[in-house]
C-alpha cells in the first residue's frame, strides 16, 4: 500500500526561510566524523588486490605467502563468499542482481576490468597489508577486452558473459551478446510523422565516461563479533540497502547487521553500492577482529562505478512553424562488467520535455569492460538530452525560431500524456521557459566569439519506502530520527523545519538525526531526489500523529473530549465553541507530565511515498571560444527549475549550483582515458579534470514553484535535474558562438580546436 | 621500504656525502611534491631521503653583481613574494606562479621542478629563456653549466647521483628587456601544461629586437630552446610579421607525443599560438621596464 | 622498525610522536595524533582536502612527511575557532550555507583564513584562485566564494 498526501496551501512560518544547518558546526570544526575518522581498538586494515588486466580468466589464486607473512591476519579470495544465483533487486534508481553482485565485489571466474577485486587481505599495519598483496600469485589468462560501447555491440566483439543473450529482441538470439538488453518506448506513427515534417534533422553523438567524483573515497569499519553479529560504519546513501546486500552476499540474517551510517563525503548515486563492506565483515569474520578499510583515490577511480560512456542517435522532424511531428532516439549505454546501466531511465527522459504524438526511443545495455557503472545524479537523463537538446537547437535555428519559443511550442504541460505510459500531473516545465525567457541573461549584449545556449532537463524523481520516528523529550523539545541518509543536501535540516512547522515550535528545538539500521523500518537509499520529498512525507505524518497523541493526551489532562482539543502554533487550546473552556498548554507542558500521564508522545510513520512529482529546469549560459586553442570558458551561467516548494532555499540553490557544476565538468574536461591495453590511465585528480574555483563563475539561479499536488509542502526534490541541461546548453551555445555543432563529449580543447580546422578545410574547399 | 633512513645536513658538504655513501640508492628531499608521490606509488623505494632545506645557501635569494642567486631549495611562494626579484624576471615568476596548487607552492621548488626533470615542468622554460645557470656541488667540486643542459629526458638528468643543485644565477637584465612565461592548459589552475612557452627578449632604444631566448616545454622529451623562433625576432621591432614567423617556428620545433593531455597535432598547432602570446607579454613588458 | 621522535605544536600546543620515514604529516595528524578534522581526498596534493598550514605555510599535508614536522608550528581546522567562538569564516559559511557535505570545509576554511591574512581585500577572482587547490563537488564554489568575500568585509570591518 502506498502513501500519498495532498498538497496544503497555508502561510508558513519556518518552511521557506533559512536556518543554519543542525550539522553545519560539526563540519566548520572538523569535528564531523566521516566514515575513516571511525577507529576501534585492535582494528586492523584490510586492502584490496586488484586486477592489472581489463579482461582476462582466472587460473588459480595461491594466498599461501601472504598468509604466511607476519602481521598478516586473514585474507579472502571467492572461496570465502558463496556463488549467488540470478536475483533482482530495486537498489536506488537501478536494479541489481544479486549473481553480479558477487561478482563485482570479488571477481569468480574472469576479471573484468583494471581495477576488479581478486583477494583481500587484513593485518595490523597498512604497509604490511600492501606487502601482503605482492604475494598473492594470480595465474590469469589475459583476454582480449572492449570499451568502447559500439565496438561492443558488434557480433565479432570480445564477449564478456558467454552466458549472456540479448532480452528485449524476438526471437531469442542463437548467439550470446555484450547487449544485455533492448527495449524500446514508442507511440504514435513516426513513419508518418517524419512525412509530415519539413525539417529532418539527424544527428549521432557520443559522451565519455565520467565519474561522480566525491572527494570522500568510500570507507568502511566492520566488526564481527563470535556471536555472528556484524556491526558496520560506512559511507553509504542508504544503510538499509547496504544491509541487505551485504546480509545476502554474506549469508547473514539481516538483522545480524547494524549498519550506521557515517557523514558522508558526496555520492551523487556512487554510494549506492556495496564495495568493501562485505570484504571487511568477512575478513573480521576471519581474523576475529575490527577491520578498516579506505580505499585510495585511485582505488576509487579504478574499482567503483562511474556513469555510461554512450553513444546516442537522434533524429526529429518538424514543420516549418516549429511544431515537432517525430522523435527518434536510439541510446547505446555503456553497463560496464556487468548489465544495468541507467539506459531505462534515461530513455524515459529522452523526449519527455514534449509533448510528442510520434516518439520511439530504443536504449541498448552493454557489457563493456570497465567497472559496472553506478548512478550518477540523474542517470543517464543528461547523456539522452546532450543529443535531444542539440538537436531541437539545430532545428530552432536552421528555422529561426527563438530557442525558448520553439520549446514552448512543443512543451509538455499537465495532462501530457508521456510516451512511456503516465500522464503528468501539475508541472512547472512552461514556467521555467517563461522565466528564462524574460531573465536578463537571456538578453544581455554578447562580445567577439561569445554565443548563448539553451538546454532544458526534466527528471522523474521517486519516493518509496521511509520510515521516521519522533520522541518529545521530557522538556518539550523533539527529536526526530530519520531513516534516509542526508547525502549532504540538507534534507535533515529540511526536515526539522517541516516538523517545526507542523509542530508550531522554533526550528532549533526540533533535533534531526539519522538512526542506524536497527532504530527505524527499512528506509530506501537517498537517491531520485526522493530525500526531502519521501521522508518530509514521512517527518511530516510522525509530527501529525504526534499531535494527535497530544490531543488525547490533553483532553485526558483537562478532563474534556479531545474533539474540543485543537492544536495551534505549539499550543493545546479549546476549540471554538467548546461546552467547557480550559487552560491552554504548551508542547513543554505536556511533555513535562507524560511520563505520569501515559508515558512519551510520540510519532512514527513507514510507509511507501508516491506521488513525487516530476522536475523540470531551463538553462541558460554564455561561453567565449578561443578559436587558435579551442579553450571554452563559462561566462555567465543562469539556472531555472521548478523545486515544487522550497523548503530551505539556500540549499535549494546549493543543489542547482553544485548539479551544474557537475554538468560544466562533464561537458568540458572529464573523461576515463583508457589505453590500448584496456587499464584507466589518469584515475586520479590531477589528469581527471574537475572544475576548479577558478574555472566557474557565480551560478545564478532562479527558483520557481509550482506545487507538487501530492505533497503537503509541494515539495518535488530538486537535486538531480540541474545536472541534466549544461552539455547541451554549452554545445549549443559554442555552435552560436563560432558556428560549429559538437556532437562529442567532453568538449575538451583538442577536441574543439580539431573540429574548428576540420570546418575551415571545408569552407576552404568550397570557397 | 620499512628502513628508509631520514637525515637533515646543514652543508652542502654533508648532504654530497649522504649521497655519495648511498651508492645511488638515495632521493634528495626538497619540497616533496613529486618525491612523495612517486615513493606512494611504488615508482621508487630510496633507503636514504636528504633533506636539503636546512642548508642556507639553498633557501635564500640574494642579488649578485646585478643579478640574482637563488637557491634551489627555495619554494616557490617566496620566489613569487620577492618582489625585487618578481619585478625583475616576471616571466620567471610566471612559471614558477603556476606550478600546481598554492599548497604545492607552498612546499614545490625551483631546483626541484628542474631536477624532477618532467618535460613538462613550467619554471623550466623562462628559465631557460633567461640564460640562468646551475651551481652544481658535488664531490669533486663545484661546477656550473647552464639549466638546459640538466634534464635530458622524461625523469632524467645530466647529474650524478650524488650531485645537487644549489642555486640558480639569473643574469643582470639589460634595458629594455622583459620576459613571459605562457601555457595552455584546459582548466584554469592544476593542471600539468600541455604546451608552454618562456620567452625573454631585449630591445634596442628604437626599440628593435637585439636578443632573444625562446625555450618550449611539454613538446619535446624535456624543454628545448628554439634558436630559430628566436633568430627570426632579432633585428625586427617585433610585429605581427615577426610574431607570425616565430609561431611558425615554434610549431616547426617540437617532437611530441599523443598522452592523456593532448595529441601530437594539438601541441604542434598551440605551441605556435602560446609562443606567440608569450613574446606579445614579453614584448609588453620590455617597453615599458624602460 | 626504527621510528623518528618529534616534537612539534599543533594549534599551539606541544605535542610528541613516534612515526616512520615514510608517514606523511597527514597520516601523522590523524592516526597518531587523533586530529581527524584535516582529511585525505587523494593523497596526491591535487584536492586540497588535506590543507593545514606549517609555519604559517599553506600545505598539503599528504605531500609533508611527519619527520619534517620537528620543530615546526601546525595549525588544522581544530584550532581555527578560539574557544567557542568560531572565526568569522567559520560563520559565514554557516550563514552562507557554504557547505554540503562538508569533507572539503576544513581544507578550504583553512586556505581562505591565509589568504585574508596575506589579502584583507581579495577581488572574487583572487579568491577563486587562491583556493583553486581545494576541489569541492557539491558546492559548485558559489556559496564558498561568497562567504569568504562576507567574511573578508566583516574582517576588515566594513
Amino acid at each position: 500500500m502506498s502513501t500519498m498526501m495532498k498538497y496544503e496551501q497555508k502561510a508558513l512560518k519556518v518552511v521557506g526561510t533559512r536556518p543554519l544547518r543542525p550539522d553545519g558546526v560539526d563540519k566548520v570544526t572538523g569535528r564531523a566524523r566521516y566514515a575513516a575518522d571511525y577507529n576501534l581498538p585492535g582494528q586492523l586494515i584490510g586492502k584490496v588486490l586488484r586486477s592489472p588486466h581489463a579482461h582476462a580468466r582466472i587460473k588459480s589464486i595461491d594466498t599461501s605467502a601472504a598468509e604466511a607473512l607476519p602481521g598478516v591476519k586473514a585474507v579472502v579470495t571467492r572461496e570465502d563468499f558463496p556463488d549467488l544465483p540470478v536475483e533482482y533487486a530495486a537498489s536506488g534508481e537501478l536494479t541489481i542482481n544479486f549473481h553480479d553482485v558477487t561478482r563485482n565485489m570479488m571477481a569468480r571466474e574472469k576479471v573484468f576490468y583494471d581495477g576488479h577485486p581478486v583477494a583481500a587481505v587484513a593485518a595490523i599495519s597498512g604497509s604490511i597489508a600492501s606487502k601482503a598483496l605482492k604475494l598473492i600469485k594470480v595465474d590469469y589468462e589475459v583476454l582480449p577486452h572492449v570499451i568502447d560501447v559500439v565496438e561492443a555491440m558488434r557480433p565479432d566483439a570480445p564477449l564478456l558473459h558467454e552466458e549472456q543473450y540479448t532480452e528485449g529482441v524476438t526471437p531469442k538470439p542463437d548467439r550470446p551478446s555484450n547487449v544485455a538488453k533492448r527495449m524500446v518506448f514508442a507511440r504514435g506513427d513516426l513513419e508518418a510523422g517524419f512525412k509530415q515534417a519539413d525539417l529532418i534533422v539527424e544527428r549521432e553523438f557520443n559522451t565519455k565516461p565520467v565519474h561522480q567524483g566525491y572527494i570522500e573515497p568510500q570507507a568502511c569499519l566492520a566488526s564481527y563479533t563470535e556471536d555472528g553479529q556484524a556491526e558496520l560504519w560506512t559511507a553509504t546513501q542508504g544503510h538499509f540497502v547496504f544491509r541487505a546486500q551485504c546480509a545476502k552476499v554474506l549469508q547473514m540474517d539481516v538483522s545480524k547487521i547494524r549498519v550506521t551510517p557515517t557523514e558522508i563525503g558526496g555520492g551523487f548515486g556512487g554510494k549506492n553500492n556495496i564495495y568493501n563492506e562485505p570484504l571487511a565483515i568477512a575478513l573480521s569474520r576471519k581474523s576475529h577482529r575490527p577491520v578498516k578499510m579506505v580505499m585510495t583515490r585511485e582505488e576509487v577511480f579504478r574499482a567503483t562505478g562511474p556513469t555510461s560512456g554512450a553513444n546516442v542517435k537522434v533524429k526529429m522532424g518538424c514543420t516549418r512553424d516549429g511544431r515537432i511531428t517525430a522523435a527518434d532516439a536510439e541510446l547505446n549505454f555503456q553497463a560496464g562488467a556487468f548489465p544495468g546501466s541507467s539506459v531505462a531511465m534515461a530513455s524515459m527522459c529522452t523526449f519527455t520535455r514534449y509533448d510528442l504524438a510520434n516518439v520511439r526511443v530504443v536504449g541498448n545495455d552493454v557489457t563493456v569492460n570497465r567497472p559496472k557503472v553506478a548512478a550518477y545524479r540523474a542517470p543517464g537523463a543528461p547523456i539522452a538530452v546532450f543529443g535531444v537538446e542539440s538537436v531541437i537547437d539545430e532545428m530552432a535555428k536552421r528555422l529561426g525560431i527563438d530557442p525558448i519559443e520553439f520549446r514552448l511550442k512543443n512543451a509538455a504541460r499537465e495532462g501530457t500524456r508521456t510516451y512511456y505510459g503516465p500522464t503528468l500531473g501539475t508541472i512547472g516545465y512552461v514556467e521555467t521557459l517563461e522565466r528564462a525567457k524574460a531573465h536578463p541573461n537571456y538578453s544581455a549584449p554578447l562580445g567577439p566569439n561569445q554565443g548563448r545556449g539553451v538546454a532544458t532537463g526534466f527528471w522523474f524523481n521517486i519516493g518509496n519506502e521511509t520510515s521516521a520516528a519522533l520522541n518529545v523529550n521530557e522538556d518539550g523539545t523533539v527529536t526526530l530520527v530519520l531513516g534516509t541518509v542526508d547525502v549532504a543536501g540538507g534534507s535533515r535540516a529540511s526536515m526539522a523545519m517541516m516538523v517545526a512547522e507542523e509542530l508550531g515550535i522554533d526550528v532549533d528545538k526540533v533535533r534531526p538525526i539519522i538512526g542506524d539500521t536497527s532504530s527505524l523500518g527499512f528506509n530506501f537509499i537517498t537517491a531520485g531526489s526522493r530525500g526531502t520529498f519521501a521522508s518530509g512525507m514521512a517527518s511530516v505524518l510522525t509530527a501529525r500523529q504526534a499531535i494527535e497523541k497530544l490531543r488525547q493526551r490533553v483532553a485526558r489532562i483537562r478532563e474534556v473530549p479531545v474533539d474540543d482539543v485543537v492544536w495551534k502554533d505549539g499550543w493545546a487550546r479549546p476549540a471554538d465553541g467548546c461546552v467547557k473552556p480550559f487552560a491552554p498548554m504548551s508542547l513543554a507542558e505536556i511533555a513535562k507530565v507524560a511520563g505520569k500521564t501515559g508515558g512519551t508522545i510520540a510519532g512514527h510513520a513507514e510507509i511507501n511515498a508516491q506521488g513525487a512529482g516530476p522536475g523540470f529546469g531551463t538553462h541558460i549560459v554564455d561561453v567565449e571560444v578561443d578559436r587558435l586553442t579551442g579553450l571554452i570558458k563559462i561566462v555567465r551561467y543562469t539556472v531555472v527549475q521548478d523545486v515544487g516548494k522550497a523548503i530551505h532555499p539556500a540549499y535549494v540553490e546549493g543543489q542547482l549550483q553544485g548539479g551544474t557544476v557537475q554538468g560544466i565538468g562533464w561537458a568540458l574536461n572529464e573523461e576515463y582515458v583508457y589505453g590500448a591495453d584496456g587499464v584507466l590511465q589518469n584515475p586520479g585528480f590531477l589528469d581527471y579534470r574537475v572544475p576548479v574555483a577558478s574555472d566557474m563563475p557565480f551560478i545564478d539561479t532562479v527558483i520557481v514553484e509550482v506545487p507538487n499536488p501530492n505533497h503537503p509542502y509541494g515539495v518535488r526534490g530538486c537535486g538531480e535535474v540541474p545536472i541534466i541541461s549544461p552539455m547541451a546548453a554549452i554545445a549549443n551555445a559554442v555552435e552560436s558562438a563560432i558556428g560549429i555543432r559538437l556532437c562529442e563529449q567532453p568538449m575538451s580543447p583538442p577536441r574543439v580546436l580539431e573540429a574548428i580546422e576540420a570546418d575551415k578545410a571545408r569552407s576552404g574547399a568550397r570557397a | 621500504m620499512s628502513e628508509m633512513r631520514y637525515e637533515a645536513p646543514e652543508t652542502l658538504a654533508a648532504a654530497v656525502a649522504l649521497l655519495s655513501g648511498a651508492k645511488g640508492r638515495a632521493r634528495v628531499l626538497a619540497g616533496g611534491t613529486d618525491l612523495l608521490i612517486q615513493m606512494r606509488a611504488g615508482r621508487i623505494e630510496p633507503e636514504l631521503l636528504v633533506d636539503i632545506k636546512g642548508i642556507p645557501e639553498m633557501t635564500s635569494i640574494v642579488a649578485e653583481n646585478g643579478g640574482y642567486r637563488v637557491g634551489a631549495a627555495v619554494t616557490c611562494m617566496e620566489l613569487v613574494e620577492h618582489s625585487a626579484f618578481a619585478q625583475a624576471w616576471p616571466g620567471v615568476t610566471d612559471g614558477v606562479k603556476l606550478i600546481g596548487s598554492i599548497q604545492v607552492k607552498g612546499r614545490a621548488t625551483v631546483g626541484g621542478n628542474l631536477c624532477n626533470a618532467s618535460p613538462a615542468a613550467d619554471s623550466v622554460p623562462a628559465m631557460m629563456a633567461a640564460g640562468a645557470v646551475v651551481r652544481i656541488v658535488g664531490p669533486d667540486g663545484t661546477r656550473e653549466a647552464p639549466v638546459e643542459d640538466i634534464p635530458t629526458g622524461p625523469g632524467k638528468t645530466s647529474l650524478a647521483r650524488n650531485e645537487i643543485v644549489a642555486s640558480f644565477l639569473l643574469p643582470p637584465r639589460p634595458r629594455h628587456s622583459g620576459d613571459a612565461y605562457l601555457r595552455f592548459t584546459p582548466r584554469t589552475e592544476m593542471d600539468i601544461a600541455v604546451v608552454g612557452a618562456g620567452v625573454n627578449l631585449s630591445l634596442d632604444d628604437r626599440g628593435i629586437c637585439t636578443r632573444a631566448r625562446i625555450a618550449l616545454c611539454a613538446v619535446a622529451e624535456r624543454a628545448v630552446l628554439v634558436p630559430d623562433a628566436a633568430a627570426v625576432l632579432i633585428g625586427t621591432p617585433v610585429d605581427g610579421a615577426a610574431l607570425d614567423r616565430l609561431a611558425a617556428a615554434a610549431s616547426a620545433a617540437c617532437r611530441p607525443i599523443d598522452d592523456k593531455r593532448g595529441t601530437k597535432a594539438f601541441r604542434i598547432q598551440v605551441a605556435g599560438v602560446i609562443a606567440r602570446r608569450a613574446a606579445e607579454i614579453a614584448l609588453h613588458r620590455a617597453r615599458r621596464l624602460s | 622498525m626504527a621510528r623518528h621522535h618529534v616534537t612539534a605544536t599543533v594549534n599551539g600546543d606541544p605535542v610528541e610522536f613516534l612515526c616512520e620515514t615514510q608517514q606523511t604529516l597527514l597520516e601523522v595528524l590523524r592516526d597518531e595524533l587523533r586530529l581527524t578534522g584535516t582529511k585525505e581526498g587523494c593523497g596526491t596534493g591535487d584536492c586540497g582536502a588535506c590543507t593545514v598550514t606549517v609555519d604559517g605555510r599553506l600545505v598539503c599535508s599528504c605531500l609533508v612527511l611527519g619527520v619534517e614536522a620537528r620543530g615546526k608550528s601546525i595549525q588544522t581546522i581544530e584550532g581555527m575557532q578560539t574557544g567557542k567562538e568560531l572565526h568569522p569564516l567559520q560563520r559565514k559559511f554557516l550563514e552562507h550555507a557554504a557547505l554540503q557535505c562538508g569533507i572539503c570545509t576544513p581544507g578550504i576554511l583553512i586556505a581562505a583564513r591565509s589568504l585574508l591574512e596575506r589579502n584583507p581585500d581579495p577581488t572574487e577572482e583572487e579568491v577563486r584562485y587562491w583556493l583553486a587547490g581545494n576541489l569541492c563537488r557539491c558546492t559548485g564554489y558559489h556559496k564558498v566564494v561568497e562567504a569568504v568575500l562576507d567574511a573578508a568585509r566583516e574582517l576588515r570591518g566594513g
